[in-house]
């Protein structure tokens, strides 16, 4: 029950990486099922249409409900706690975000049990993601499901807007700000532009689907093309958005275990910044094949290239921060570290790719399908493991075994790396992607065969982690607040796990690295910028939890008001659920505006005793 | 950290190897890295400059990272801390100008091949114009010149340059001959587009489908044919010839009923679904049951015994084409037809 109401921002980052993590899972699953069925040539492992439903699955999940999440998840877990806050800046949204992501995500696979899971990919290109070639209810599930899922991300990344540019504590100027928040900061500025494009856009292809509309569909008038732009402009800066918090973690992760300030900390700023630019001038170079003419073909090609200057420059920077550290390997340092050579083979990949000419070639084969991997998995997937085997004391108050750890990072790596990087090889040779089965005799056969060994590997790796996860949680919770003894950021000056207003007294940053400045200077701890006092907390709420909820409800109502049978007179029953739906929505909202709620004071004896007790 | 050494000495000539290996192989009929025509060609010359490029990168930051990761490992017990160093502006602009000359060096043919390519050849007198329409699961070739159409297997003559139009009559396909060129998607509605390519070589060269279009969209497999300029002569004269029914009339009732109603051959029947004229003398029935006396593998038979699987089944062979199964031929009508399909040869080439 507390974990259905609560608002704590440190509950609802574990909440997300519960949810995030089952979903990783399931998409896990999903991706090696699809490797089973390519494991040789004329296989019949899957069905055809099983085939397309697993691929699609697969990619929706592992974009949408897995590596979203997992990224939500440690930046609810860290920023607060990096910027000197009790809090986001509203909590009851940041609950509402978690359960409407997580009842779109249920929707989603529900899909799975109810006749068929949407099938046209995870790009769901018109027509055939419209009702005259996906005549059952797959594509409504993928419309609703991610729409619903969409909201949960679009507030969640205004919370965290809002969070930084006003609840940093004094002293902490922008140009003092932790990496990771930077990243945090760029992703939800680009979630904030984007994902109002994928509602736009989802929403014309419900009218599509649900209301006989004709956005997409060219033979009532539609432009089939329209779809790809509309996707893809949220589609290309969704891949910044996933992959920027990556580079925060491994800036934090390489500083703190090189024991040395990030290289170049204003260029990184700028990097990131300029990377978030950029990200929204590129979308069509996922369409050079379309046919939009050699101006378009030419200048998307070179911006695109130019993504590749500041994404150097933090390469180089990470390189540089390494150079003359004295560096220690834990794991989650391994992690980061295997994902500098990593992401860079999956940048260069993308240079190539940019070169429309040559990516008429790549474009839609298995290289694509390489790129793509080394970039979310060798990156951002690296990336992810990498904060949570570093923050998961502070978080849990517990350390992940360091055996059990580096087994994890080296079958996971090298299943990684065995798994893709022979499918670069596969694209050349002329393997087109999303296909369910390849002939034999085509030379294709042994690296497929490979790929398949790797993903097995990989599925390993995982096991690891999950057996790591489940061991820790019997270990007492005895972690310090420092356990790395090199924490630089103010995370690192609290408990672990920290109490639930994290900072008895909001410190006073003095510098960048804030904790850092203060080893340094010979202190113990940061000077406190206020007396220790009563703490203001807001109150727990179930509210988002039903709204989530009534979501869930209007959308599959909505999505079956044409099979379903009439309730009274000619009204739709499907319509009927539906509105209940809304209704419990808004209730929900309307108890939420009328109920005046103050939350509550922890007093002053309370926190001593904390402080007392722990520090 | 000695083991990971290793490691990477160990992979790295296999690595070299298999780049080698592989650039030089893969089916000179499919691969991008064999390529047969010059718009392949160009392609794979822009290929390999950027794959040179960044190579260098890949060279340059796996260097640096294995140096500074022997190098700098903390000893055990050891509690100096390193320098706190800010930056480096003249670094950070090295870093920031070599990139950008590289990217000139690789942007400026780019630039200048996309233009290339894009030029139209559709008004060209010289090149040979074909309609390309793609369908859930087969390929069109329509010739507007020579007022015929063929599925499946697209015959060119050699050396001639080949202009495509390239449409869609259902969902989004694209129509990708990888040996020969890049790739261009077919939209419905108005987004038609244009290539060209040719083949200066004679000879077999395979196509598939590269985008997702439906449940057999890997199985959307067809041919390229370059054959000399008389055979092709021959052939466009020979698919305008009427063609017989089959001599048993039971076999010809049950085709004419239940097969002309959709298919084509010669003068007879109708254009919706592919045209069946010279069926007999194709590559391959379908795009993937590879026609040969000589099988090898579970796609492959002779074009009798691939004419009766299809037409036993076509959806086992494609899960979900338009065909269907045809409910109510006997297996006399099926072996008859299948028979006398796999003798409408056309007999082109000499
Ligand atoms: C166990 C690790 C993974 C394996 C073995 C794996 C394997 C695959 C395979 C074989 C495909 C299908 C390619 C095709 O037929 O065209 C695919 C597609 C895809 N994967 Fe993964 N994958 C893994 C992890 C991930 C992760 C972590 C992500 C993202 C966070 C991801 C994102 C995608 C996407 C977006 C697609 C494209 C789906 C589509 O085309 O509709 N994958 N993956
Ligand atoms: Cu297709």
């Amino acid at each position: 029950m507390d974990w259905l109401t609560t608002v704590d921002h440190k509950k609802i980052g574990i909440l997300y990486m519960i949810a995030g993590g089952f979903f990783f899972l399931v998409g896990g699953l999903e991706a090696i099922l699809i490797r089973v069925q390519l494991w040789k040539p004329l296989n019949n492992f899957v069905s055809a249409d099983t085939y397309n439903e697993l691929l699609t699955m697969h990619g929706t999940t592992m974009i949408f409900l897995a590596a979203m999440p997992l990224l939500f998840a440690l930046m609810n877990a860290v920023i607060p706690l990096q910027i000197g806050a009790r809090d986001v800046a509203f909590p009851f949204v940041n609950s509402l975000g978690f359960w409407t992501f997580l009842f779109g995500g249920i929707l989603l696979n529900v899909s799975w049990f109810t006749g068929g899971a949407p099938d046209a990919g995870w790009t769901s290109y018109a027509p055939l993601a419209g009702t005259t070639y996906n005549g059952d209810h797959g594509v409504d599930y993928y419309v609703l499901g991610l729409q619903i899922a969409g909201i949960g991300t679009l507030i969640g990344g205004i919370n965290f807007l809002v969070t930084i540019i006003n609840m940093r504590a004094p002293g902490m100027t922008f140009m003092r700000m932790p990496m990771f928040t930077w990243a945090a900061f760029i992703t939800s500025a680009l979630i904030l532009f984007a994902f109002p494009a994928l509602a736009v856009g989802l929403a014309a292809l419900m009218f599509d689907r649900l209301f006989d509309a004709n956005f997409f569909d060219p033979s009532g008038g539609g432009n089939a093309v329209l779809w790809e732009h509309i996707f893809w402009i949220f589609g290309h800066p969704e891949v910044y958005i996933l992959i920027l918090p990556a580079f925060g973690v491994i800036s934090e992760v390489i500083s703190t275990f090189s024991r040395k300030r990030l290289f170049g900390y204003s260029s990184m700023v700028f990097a990131t910044i300029l990377i978030g630019f950029l990200g929204f001038m590129v979308w069509a170079h996922h369409m050079f094949t379309v046919g939009l003419g050699p101006v378009a073909n030419a200048l998307f090609s070179i911006a695109t290239m130019l993504i590749a200057v500041p994404t150097g420059i933090k390469i180089f920077n990470w390189l540089f921060t390494m150079w003359g550290g004295s560096i220690k390997f834990t794991t989650a340092n391994l992690f980061a570290v295997g994902f500098i050579p990593t992401f860079v083979m999956g940048g260069v990949t993308g240079v190539m790719l940019a070169a429309a000419p040559a990516d008429f070639q790549y474009h839609d084969s298995y290289f694509v399908v390489a790129h793509f991997h080394y970039v979310i998995v060798g990156g951002l997937v690296l990336g992810i493991f990498s904060g949570l085997h570093y923050w998961w004391p502070k978080m849990f108050g517990r350390m992940l075994n360091e055996t059990l750890g580096k087994l994890t990072f080296w079958t996971f790596f090298i299943g990684f790396h065995l798994t893709f990087f022979i499918q670069h090889f596969l694209g050349l040779l002329g393997m087109p992607r999303r296909i369910w089965t390849y002939l034999d005799g085509l030379g294709f056969n042994e690296m497929n065969m490979i790929s398949t060994v790797g993903a097995f590997l990989m599925g390993f790796g995982t096991i690891f982690f999950l057996l790591n996860v489940v061991i820790t949680a019997f270990k007492p919770q005895n972690a310090p607040a420092d356990p790395w003894e090199d924490g630089r950021t103010l995370e690192w000056t609290i408990p672990s796990p920290p109490p639930e207003y994290n900072f008895a007294q909001t410190p006073l940053v003095r510098g960048y690295d804030a904790y850092w400045k203060e080893k340094t200077d010979g202190h113990k701890g940061m000077t406190p910028a206020e007396p220790i006092g009563p703490i203001h907390m807001p109150s727990p709420s179930i509210l988002p939890f039903f709204m989530g909820f009534g979501l869930f409800i209007a959308g599959l109502g909505f999505m079956y008001a044409k099979d379903w049978g009439n309730l009274f007179g000619s009204f739709k029953s499907g319509y009927a659920l539906g509105i209940v739906g809304l209704l419990i929505l808004f209730g929900c909202m309307f108890l939420r505006s009328v109920i005046d709620d103050h939350g509550f004071h922890i007093e002053e004896e309370e926190i001593l005793r904390d402080m007392g007790g722990k520090a | 950290m000695m083991k990971r050494w290793r490691f990477v000495k160990r992979l790295a000539p296999l690595m070299a190897m298999m780049v080698l290996v592989l650039a030089a192989c893969g089916r000179s009929d499919l691969s991008t890295l064999n390529p047969q025509g010059p718009v392949a060609e160009e392609q794979f010359g822009l290929m390999k400059l950027a794959i040179g490029i960044m190579l260098i990168v890949i060279v340059a930051v796996f260097a640096i990272s294995l140096f500074v990761i022997i190098r700098f490992r903390r000893r055990p017990g050891d509690k100096t801390i390193p320098k706190q160093v800010e930056g480096n502006h003249k670094l950070e602009i090295i870093w920031t100008v070599i990139p950008i000359i590289m990217l000139i060096i690789l942007g400026v043919p780019t630039v200048q091949s996309v233009f290339n390519l894009a030029k139209d050849y559709s008004k060209d007198p010289e090149a040979v114009q074909v309609i390309v329409t793609s369908h859930q699961y087969w390929w069109e070739f329509e010739y507007p010149a020579y007022g015929i159409k063929t599925a499946q297997e697209l015959i060119i003559p050699k050396g001639k340059t080949i202009s495509i139009t390239a449409k869609s009559a259902d969902v989004l396909h694209s129509f990708w001959i990888p040996s020969l060129a890049g790739k261009i998607d077919t939209n419905p509605g108005a987004n038609v587009n244009k290539m060209y390519f040719s083949a200066p070589k004679e000879g077999v060269y395979l196509g598939k489908c590269a985008e997702l279009c439906g449940p057999s969209h890997g199985l959307m497999d067809f041919k390229v044919k370059s054959v000399d300029e008389s055979s092709f002569d021959r052939w466009v004269a020979a698919l305008k010839e009427p063609v017989a029914l089959p001599s048993d009339p039971a076999i010809a009732k049950a085709f004419e009923s239940k097969c002309l109603s959709c298919h084509a051959v010669g003068d007879l029947g109708g254009p919706a679904y592919p045209n069946l004229t010279g069926i007999g003398s194709r590559e391959t029935v379908g795009g993937i049951l590879v026609n040969t006396d000589d099988p090898q593998y579970s796609n492959e038979g002779s074009v009798y015994d691939n004419l009766h699987r299809w037409i036993k089944n076509p959806d086992e062979v494609k899960p979900g084409n338009q065909m269907g199964k045809i409910e109510d031929l006997t297996e006399q009508e099926i072996e008859g037809i299948a028979k006398y399909l796999s003798e409408l040869k056309l007999n082109y080439e000499q």
